[in-house]
């Protein structure tokens, strides 16, 4: 299938150049300027240097277009001689003791050249006989046949060497083959064909699927997402009941919309082709697929569609295996009641005593429980927020709700009950229901300032966080011939585009008018004609194209997978050797790929092992290279094999590799020559390195000295050494993120490792950096069962390849700054080798020019990149929001999430590029800045006081909690490598991870009831309130969960409950508690089935598991509970209230 | 002599002018993206200590020479080169950092100083033409 799979995007790129002059020949991806003329932008010239031979895709000499081929044939220039012969001390089979790879004779080895190059059959996708591409054309003039001998030839044509028969008046959608869609295609000839067409088209009724729906995954439905993504769509979601996980397949050419496929039955087809026209083109397609066979065929789904990919889009992409995210959808609960305490207490203490329920205390402060009215209105009830608001005096009322003035001196339940969700831009409903979710697109100030003058008064960041890649319930997939585009900025026509008639629309980032093109003019989902602004692109903000070969640089890459393990004496003693092996062995079948994948095995200690895994070995070879100083490749065969047919050796060497050094006396680790080797190794092809290092390397290229002081751990002065110390893991990234080898690195050491450094070679090539300290998985299970599971999560979930993410902005705007880990390619390109649904982005923006001329500012963010399955696809996300011209708008629509969020992205680069005081100033400073700027421009303002808009009530808390974060805190110990993994999370995760990192999640867990809980497919899960991370909220008689993202800490208190332990701890009482219990048991009483209950509502929404800790009230644990209490005083750090009076005195300076 | 001082140091400023036009170009084809960050940083940071080198030595010439008021013009574009450099974090490619140089305006700055040196250097052209032709009627 695969060979399919790749011939139909190809064949529609050949149609697509026939027009490529027109629409811009975006040969480079979403890079492609307009101009055809600049060759350096639109040829793959544009691309990174020797990313491929770009030259020979396109050719036609077909098995040799692939650079591949031709690299792994060749034998390794001066290598392989030189090691048969002279190198034979170097280059040994490994025979020492325990070894189960026999040494065959050398010879074997080192049959390069000529092997049978058994793993490049998936080349043969790309080595096409030419009359693949054949495309017939139908003219619908004449309704006949028109044989293009141009097509005959796969290559980038012009316009205007392309067809003749194109009179190129505007962007010609050409369709091959398509009998059916043929008659309203190609309307370049002068007749109008829209009036023809009802007549002409015979619209072949029932032929094929609108939309398929990948089930498959047993996520709960989650029917509070229905609100977001595809209105119109998502109707017919739930007419089927099928909320979840579903993709929802648009064919460009399909006619019937009721025909839903259920993804998990194979395809069937409604009718068979008897109902295509008879004025259709005849079946000339030379698509060797069987549904393309012209008359009739059974098994179809597009039949006499023109669809160049095949759109039964077999199961979810990709991410088939992962838990799709859900984030927690709260239900509009009503109000919880308002909970005080008596204010000026100071110095919060920790209270021994039995502290009075919360709510029951009455509320001293000006908390105003209605205030919050608007906020705890949750994101999916949009539509029920608007209508109750009722339109834009609601929305003023809103926003004079924001703007309320609140005295943070004297209002201590800030703190709201429940998450509040995201400010709602003030946009009218029509746009504010196609919005983007602010799960994946936000905006730091939902009110974009109209000029940068504006922006400097509020004194707030303006910037943008993007989770472009998370894992989507629900994504209009559409399969077009041309994706339409602007044709001056290349933006992807989007919902807030405006449609001056019915064939010309306005792109809404640089205002250019733009023609429709006749294709877009149908529209699949209501099957209409002439309603382009019905089309699922223009009623979603968040699409996703299926790409055809202009948009690829060279023939989508397959899934390659490349591991390279640390396998010295600390590696083997850590124990991670088994945990990973057995990982990778349960979810080998869930690697995402098809029938190309390919994985291959790379060990070091002070030497590097390449395992060869040639299909019909009896066993696994290991092949041992010693010259770590001029690293390089023992064979080019079977070093990475397909996974497919080289399973069970796969299987093999994963069970023999935890034994195969157990009695290593290895110490040294030669990490850089192992990443060169892994580079060598993946550069024809490209694809994911995961590297496992449990120590500072020591030998050969990349060697790290150790650089951090312990006695320097909790220094108040400055940090040193938290940039790389050496460029050789950056120059290394930058190679792989060329060549398009994305390396994510696993960090398993108790000692000082240098993560600062190493993690330079994920952080520019687009990888995940993990880190798990003092692992062991004997000593530390806790942090042994976080990696299984973070493993699980890693290897199963979505990926991309070659991907490239370019955010465009209204013109206006520009961006200066980008957080996250990716090459920055051009100005607004981010190269990213991988992608991967738990990474986030953050950009930094700036107003170049005034915005007056425009009400609303938009921006793009379109995401291009390989599937797992080998398609070329694009999601494109869109987000519009209103641009205002006033100060107090302007405050009143800022995130304060999303400020925080970046406001430490900031801070992260500025302790790098400066120092970590410098910094932690520059965060005060923003609150600092922003009140002041609010206190002079506001009017009605008492004297006295820290005095915010409602809006950034939290902004003085977060920042104080980013303060307190182990990446920015000084004064408490805290070791090089920890500090530098959390600043390497805080730039790469999304916002909702950050969020939790600073400032975490607090709930009493003990006394949960059932008030105001959720009530979610017949499971209840109560909803506790969010307590203010002091300790005066704890009680001895209570168990509290906090929840900081990566790690969750149940705290049980001295006396607490009893019942409370035994029915959800399982132990009879407190003093028998273990110290280290490390999860809640599963028990069958009412208690613990509401806890486990909400633990995992709380854990739906990520990805990672957290490690769970139970922590005693009296062991030593405690205190890594009580660091995140962050509005408390510690030793050197100020308590909330000490914070707002040094603010306070900042101001008045 | 002091003819010699001053043709000397004219050929000098003409290294730096076309070193100059060299960077504007360069910097400016990455703005427009003709090149990539990756190819222009190296080619920049290649010509860094020439630059610097060659800035250093029309200051020195003039130290030698005695002429205090160039001598001062030239300082502290001098100590800038050299403060540049030495600024260069252990983890950088060089002054011009490809994974840098797109973030937090670098490529703007860079240009503007490019630019503010080209000014530069073509006033100490013309003074040291002026001083040569002085100098060569004077002998």
């Amino acid at each position: 299938m695969s060979t399919q799979g790749y011939a139909n995007p190809n064949s529609a790129g050949n149609n697509y150049s026939m027009n490529s002059s027109q629409n811009g020949g975006g040969a480079a991806a979403t890079a492609a300027p307009a101009a055809p003329a600049a060759p350096c932008q639109n040829g793959p010239g544009q691309t990174y240097p020797a990313m491929y031979p770009a030259s020979s895709y396109y050719s036609s000499a077909l098995p040799a277009a692939y650079p591949t081929v031709a690299g792994h044939n060749a034998p390794p220039a001066g290598k392989t001689p030189v090691s048969s012969t002279g190198y034979s001390g170097n280059y040994y089979q490994n025979s020492s003791g325990p070894s189960p790879c026999p040494a065959p004779p050398r010879t074997h080895q080192y049959s390069t050249s000529n092997a049978p190059v058994q793993s490049f059959q998936q080349t043969a996708p790309y080595a096409m006989p030419a009359g693949y591409y054949r495309q017939t054309y139908s003219h619908p003039s004449q309704g006949q046949p028109q044989p293009q001998p141009q097509q005959l030839q796969p290559s980038l044509v012009p316009a205007s060497s392309g067809n003749n028969l194109n009179a190129p008046l505007y962007p010609i959608v050409s369709y091959p083959s398509a009998p059916g869609s043929s008659q309203y295609g190609t309307l370049r000839s002068s007749q109008t064909a829209a009036e023809q067409l009802p007549v002409s088209t015979g619209m072949p009724l029932t032929q094929s699927s609108l939309q398929q729906y990948s089930q498959g995954i047993g996520t709960t439905p989650t029917p509070a997402h229905l609100g977001y993504g595809a209105p119109p769509l998502s109707q017919t979601a739930t007419v089927n009941g099928q909320s979840n996980a579903v993709q929802q397949h648009y064919n460009q050419n399909l006619h019937n919309p009721m025909s839903h496929h259920y993804a998990a039955a194979p395809p069937i087809s409604q009718s068979p082709d008897k109902e295509r026209p008879p004025s259709g083109t005849p079946g000339t397609s030379v698509h060797s697929s069987p549904r393309h066979h012209p008359g009739g065929d059974s098994s179809s789904t597009t039949t006499g569609s023109a669809s160049p990919v095949p759109n039964s889009y077999e199961s979810v992409e990709g991410g088939g295996y992962s838990d799709l995210a859900a984030p927690p959808t709260s239900v509009p609960a009503k109000q919880a009641p308002p909970f005080g305490y008596n204010y000026p207490t100071m110095h919060p203490a920790y209270q021994q005593n039995p502290a009075p329920r919360p709510d029951s205390s009455p509320s001293h402060g000006g908390y105003n429980p209605p205030g919050y009215q608007p906020y705890s209105q949750p994101f999916p009830s949009l539509s029920e927020l608007s209508s109750a608001l009722g339109g834009l005096g609601g929305v003023s009322e809103l926003e004079a709700e924001t703007l309320r003035p609140v005295n943070l001196l004297q209002e201590r339940n800030i703190l709201p009950p429940k998450h509040a969700p995201p400010p709602e831009p003030n946009l009218s409903n029509d746009l504010r229901k196609v919005n983007c979710s602010p799960d994946t697109f936000r905006c730091t100030l939902t009110n974009i300032p109209q000029t940068q003058a504006l922006l400097n008064k509020a004194r707030l960041p303006l910037g943008l966080l993007l989770h472009p890649f998370r894992d989507l319930t629900q994504l209009p997939v559409i399969t077009s011939n041309t994706i339409v585009r602007c044709r001056s900025c290349r933006t992807y026509i989007n919902p807030f585009v405006s449609f001056l008639d019915q064939r010309r629309w306005k792109c809404n980032l640089c205002y250019r008018v733009n023609d429709v093109p006749d294709e877009f003019m149908y529209n699949p989902v209501t099957r209409s004609y002439g309603e382009p602004h019905k089309r699922p692109e223009v009623q979603n903000s968040t699409v996703e194209f299926i790409a055809s070969s202009d948009y690829m640089l060279r023939p989508p890459q397959p899934a390659v997978y490349l591991f390279v393990l640390d396998v010295s004496h600390n590696a083997v003693e850590s124990g991670y050797l088994n945990v990973f092996c057995q990982s990778l062995l349960d979810n080998l079948e869930k690697l995402p790929g098809d029938t190309r994948t390919r994985i291959g095995f790379v060990t070091f200690d002070s030497t590097v092992h390449f395992y060869n895994l040639q299909e019909g070995l009896s066993q696994p070879q290991m092949l041992l290279v010693s010259d770590i100083d001029d690293v390089f490749i023992p064979t080019h065969d079977n070093l990475l094999v397909n996974l497919k047919e080289s399973k069970e050796l796969v299987k093999d060497l994963l069970n023999a590799l935890p034994g195969m050094f157990t009695h290593t006396r290895e110490t040294q680790s030669a990490l850089g020559p192992a990443l060169q080797a892994a580079y060598k190794l993946m550069c024809p092809t490209g694809g994911r390195v995961s590297v496992f290092q449990t120590q500072l390397p020591t030998l050969g290229a990349g060697l790290l000295q150790s650089r951090e002081d312990p006695n320097l751990r909790s220094s108040t002065k400055n940090v040193q050494h938290l940039g790389p110390a050496t460029d050789f893991y950056k120059k290394l990234a930058l190679d792989c993120s060329g060549q398009q080898i994305g390396v994510d690195l696993f960090l398993l050491s108790s000692q000082y490792s240098d993560l600062a450094s190493l993690a330079c070679v994920s952080k520019y090539s687009a990888g995940s950096v993990f880190y798990y300290p003092s692992f062991h998985h004997v000593h530390n299970t806790a942090q042994s069962q976080k990696f299984q599971k973070d493993l699980q999560r890693y290897l199963t979930r979505k990926i991309g390849f070659e991907a490239v993410m370019r955010i465009r902005c209204t013109k206006g705007l520009s961006i200066h700054t980008f957080h996250g880990n990716f090459f920055v390619r051009s100005t607004d390109l981010l190269s990213l080798a991988n992608v991967n649904p738990d990474s986030g982005f953050a950009v930094q923006m700036s107003i170049e020019e005034s915005l007056a001329d425009t009400s609303l500012a938009c921006f793009q963010a379109a995401l291009l990149y390989t599937s797992s399955k080998g398609k070329r696809r694009i999601r494109v996300h869109t987000l519009c929001l209103p641009v205002v011209s006033q100060l107090s708008e302007v405050f009143a629509g800022a995130d304060i999430q999303a400020i925080t969020c970046l406001l430490a992205n900031m801070a992260i680069d500025r302790s790098i590029s400066s120092s970590l005081s410098d910094a932690r100033d520059a965060l005060v400073n923003a609150v600092v800045d922003c009140l002041t700027a609010y206190r002079a421009n506001g009017s009605n303002i008492q004297p006295s006081g820290l005095i915010t808009p409602a809006a950034l009530r939290l902004f003085p808390l977060y920042v104080l909690a980013l303060l307190k974060q182990k990446a920015l805190r000084t004064g408490t110990s805290t070791r090089l490598d920890e500090r530098v993994f959390s600043m390497c999370e805080l730039k790469s995760q999304p916002l909702l991870q950050i969020m939790r990192m600073a400032h975490p999640d607090l709930y009493r867990i003990d006394n949960m009831t059932e008030q105001a809980a959720l009530h979610l497919n017949d499971s209840v899960i109560p909803q506790p309130p969010l307590l203010q991370l002091t300790a005066e909220k704890l009680t001895r008689e209570g168990a509290f969960l906090m929840d900081c993202g990566s790690v969750m800490f149940l705290w049980v208190g001295k006396c607490c409950n009893e019942t409370f332990i035994r029915d959800v701890l399982g132990y009879p009482n407190y003093a028998s508690l273990p110290s280290n219990m490390t999860e809640i048991p599963e028990l069958q009483t009412m208690y613990s089935e509401r806890t486990r209950a909400f633990i995992s509502w709380l854990l739906e929404s990520r990805t990672f598991h957290p490690a769970f800790h139970v922590i005693k009230d009296d062991t030593s644990a405690k205190t890594s509970f009580f660091q995140h209490l962050v509005e408390d005083r510690t030793e050197s750090a100020f308590s909330y209230y000490e914070f707002l009076l040094h603010i306070q005195q900042q101001m008045s300076k | 002599m002091e003819a010699a001082v001053f043709i000397s140091s004219l050929v000098d400023c003409c290294a730096l002018i076309f070193l100059s036009v060299y960077f504007i170009i360069t910097l400016s084809d990455l703005e427009c993206d003709y090149i990539n960050a990756r190819s222009c940083c190296s080619k920049l940071n290649k010509w860094v200590l020439p630059e610097m080198v060659a800035q250093a030595l029309a200051t020195v010439l003039m130290l030698v020479s005695t002429h205090w008021f160039v001598f001062l013009l030239n300082l502290p574009v001098a100590s800038w080169d050299v403060y540049r450099y030495v600024k260069v974090p252990l983890g950088n490619m060089g002054v011009y950092d490809p994974t840098e140089i797109h973030n937090r305006g670098q490529l703007k700055s860079h240009m503007k100083e490019a630019m503010i040196k080209l000014g530069f250097h073509l006033l100490c052209f013309f003074i040291y033409l002026y001083s040569m032709i002085l100098a060569l009627i004077n002998d």
